[in-house]
């Protein structure tokens, strides 16, 4: 039993930043622009995490600073996509490329420690939360997965309602996926475009920027060369995985954090009838998963109607 | 792709290539400044570093080689309206193929093995760009992401068969045993040295040749056969190919398998003409840089030709740079090919409407 429980934590560890990724992308493709970006706006966001919080010893500042880099990588995304109606696509690849040679270039310039910045005090990091009624209700039942995150997991937890309510129910959500579906209706009803996009693009770059600020704050305490990893594919993926749509895609991420921890948990240990199962089969899982349902044979994955189309306004 | 312009041709074709390669080159320079180095001093040493001596020119050469191979796999599949982010994948399954027929095989002579490792390479990584192509024609699965996902899978595969499988016995780096010669691709400078001409060791290789005769077949298929024609229909306008009773599916498929088959190509040159065996970190990102290749080179074999020979300088003149600036490393290399790709791929319109402009103004006066 605690063994499970150890793996429950680490799925919500490693779930988190690929959560807040995920419903960046969310934004971003609902309103009708691909983000192939994710991957560039989180690095971009764990540098800028890592400089800030370094310099001024506060990992708040740290968070501003990521959400601020991921609002900027967004943007150029956005000017290149909505304002020049640039192909989204070649977009978001030379984002991903640009960012993931600026950043240690960047890195080896200002702090001289190789492509990498240096280790944060505890000071500068998110710790764990202790709250002293959790200890004791942890103490009595098996929840202790569920205390002891720092605070960022329980911010993303928030940020997931915050999410479904505005995309599903409020006056910004309408539009914007009315802007995703058919952009020429909802520019005949009086809604700008353009504006409901780059709107859109911000609130994933800072969605993406807590992401990044995560990986550094709560995660290693310091930026590394491309630590992103592919994880903003892999939230792509569980956008996808949740047909894009809020709590799927949150259970897509938990899903591969699942198997992500379950992974750790496995290797070199005997399965019963199996065998073991080699490491990199069971990190391709998440990928052969989206392939799977891509292909139609996990129900129909069905992207916003106007999604990779520049919108260009008919006279 | 791009929007009709009343721009003449050849401000199309070669001056706003020009120009967008200016202004990435402009941005990267930017930075050079910014981490406290003289741009134009690291140019002049990137343009010695890749031409200024026969031995940096044989690497770019050999550097070139891949990036025509991978350029033109992005370009064919462009052609089909496909956008294959899939190359680096379709490389890396590639050098399985001549991995397994060299480590299998290559107690033969040369003339078989070697003619057998190109056809593995082109058939595995056709087969890996089938599975993304079938799913586009047949279920309408988005080609991009699929790519992504497939060049994952490739590495966990790779990684697997690399670490438990195909190491050699009794090493700790995950690499297979080295070929024996005889499927070695004859470098060229042994070719050379056979006709009495003598050249400094690099591991430019008869690949290049391939390449080169590549882009001429490249030329041929796509602008002057019967197949050719119906690609580009498709890529053009799927709806009035499949009008015209063109096999849409069909030709989405092909193009796929012939795409992967030429990104496979390029493993050819890193792994019987290079390092002669296979590792973890062969294929590098030259799939990633064949689509600044392509868009570069607008798709077409003389363009990609010149783009090629563009990032083979990059890469070249990018790590004899990194030796005599410690601050300028590989990855100033890296973000360098992402402006590229930014500003002649996504950004390719930026100049038109000035330019437009501009010309409308000349012919005023």
């Amino acid at each position: 039993m605690d063994s499970f429980f150890s793996v429950l934590d680490a799925t919500i560890r490693v779930a988190t930043p690929l959560v807040l990724a995920a419903l960046a992308g969310l934004f971003s493709e609902r309103s009708g622009i691909v983000d192939l970006a994710l991957e560039g706006k989180m690095l971009a966001a764990a540098f800028a995490a890592a400089c800030v919080a370094y310099m001024m010893q506060s990992p708040w500042a740290g968070l501003a600073a990521g959400m601020a880099a991921g609002v900027m990588v967004a943007l150029l995304h956005g000017i290149v996509s909505i304002g020049y109606n640039g192909n989204q696509l070649i977009s978001g690849v030379a984002l991903n490329m640009m960012v993931s040679g600026l950043t240690p270039v960047l890195a080896l310039a200002w702090f001289q420690q190789g492509g990498r910045t240096p280790t944060l005090d505890d000071a500068a990091r998110f710790r764990s939360v202790e709250l002293p009624v959790a200890d004791a209700i942890a103490a009595s039942a098996p929840l202790k997965a569920l205390f002891g995150h720092n605070i960022l997991v329980y911010l993303a937890v928030l940020v997931i309602m915050a999410v479904s309510w505005v995309v599903y129910k409020s006056r910004f959500g309408l539009r914007l996926r009315a802007v995703g579906e058919n952009p020429h209706a909802a520019d005949a009803a009086g809604i700008n475009v353009k504006l409901v996009r780059y709107l859109a693009q911000s609130i994933s770059g800072a969605l993406c920027g807590v992401a990044g600020a995560y990986l550094v704050l709560a995660q290693t305490g310091a930026f590394i060369q491309d630590m992103t990893a592919g994880k903003g594919y892999l939230a792509l993926a569980a956008l996808i995985f949740g047909k894009w749509r809020p709590w799927a895609a949150v259970s897509g991420c938990l899903l591969f954090a699942f198997t992500d921890a379950i992974q750790i948990r496995l290797q070199g240990s005997e399965l019963p009838l199996i065998g073991s199962i080699p490491d990199a089969f069971i990190q391709a899982i998440p990928y052969v998963l989206t392939v799977v349902l891509l292909a139609g044979f996990m129900g129909r994955a069905v992207a916003p109607k106007a999604i990779g189309v520049p919108f260009v306004k008919s006279r | 792709m791009s929007q009709p312009s009343n721009l003449p041709r050849w401000a199309t074709l070669w001056l706003m290539p020009v120009l967008n390669l200016f202004a990435a080159l402009l941005v990267s320079g930017l930075v050079i400044t910014l981490i406290g180095e003289d741009p134009v001093e690291c140019l002049q040493l990137m343009i010695n570093g890749a031409f200024g001596y026969p031995e940096g020119i044989g690497y770019t050469l050999f550097y070139t080689t891949s990036f025509i191979f991978t350029g033109l796999a992005v370009a064919a599949a462009f052609h089909a309206g496909l956008f294959n982010i899939g190359g680096e994948g379709q490389m890396y399954l590639a050098g399985l193929g001549v991995t397994l027929v060299c480590l299998g095989l290559d107690f033969l002579p040369g003339w078989v093995v070697i003619p057998l490792a190109l056809l593995a390479s082109m058939a595995l990584g056709a087969a890996w760009a089938f599975i993304p192509g079938y799913l586009q024609a047949k279920r309408g699965s988005h080609i991009v992401v699929t790519t992504i996902m497939f060049n994952f899978i490739a590495s966990a595969l790779m990684t697997w068969l690399l670490v438990d499988k195909l190491i050699m016995p009794g090493s700790q780096t995950p690499a297979t045993r080295l070929f024996a010669e005889s499927a070695w691709i004859p470098m060229l400078h042994e070719l050379a040295a056979n006709l009495g001409i003598e050249l400094p060791q690099t591991p430019l290789n008869a690949t290049f040749f391939l390449a080169l005769l590549a882009l001429v077949l490249f030329y041929l298929m796509v602008w002057r056969s019967r197949w050719g024609y119906a690609l580009r229909t498709v890529g053009l306008n799927e709806k009035a190919a499949r009008y015209a009773g063109m096999p849409v599916s069909k030709v989405i498929i092909v193009a796929m398998c012939f795409s992967g088959a030429l990104a496979g190509l390029a493993a050819v040159n890193e792994l019987l003409g290079s390092t002669h065996r296979m590792n973890l970190a062969f294929t590098n990102g030259i799939g990633f840089v064949g689509i600044a290749v392509a868009l570069m080179g607008r798709n077409h074999p003389f363009g990609i030709l010149l783009s090629a020979l563009l990032f083979g300088a990059l890469t070249q003149g990018g790590l004899d740079l990194s030796f005599e600036k410690p601050a300028i490393t590989h990855e100033m290399i890296i973000l360098t090919q992402g402006l590229i790709i930014l500003f002649c791929g996504a950004l390719e319109n930026l100049f038109q409407t000035p330019l437009a402009l501009a010309f409308k103004q000349m012919t005023k006066r």
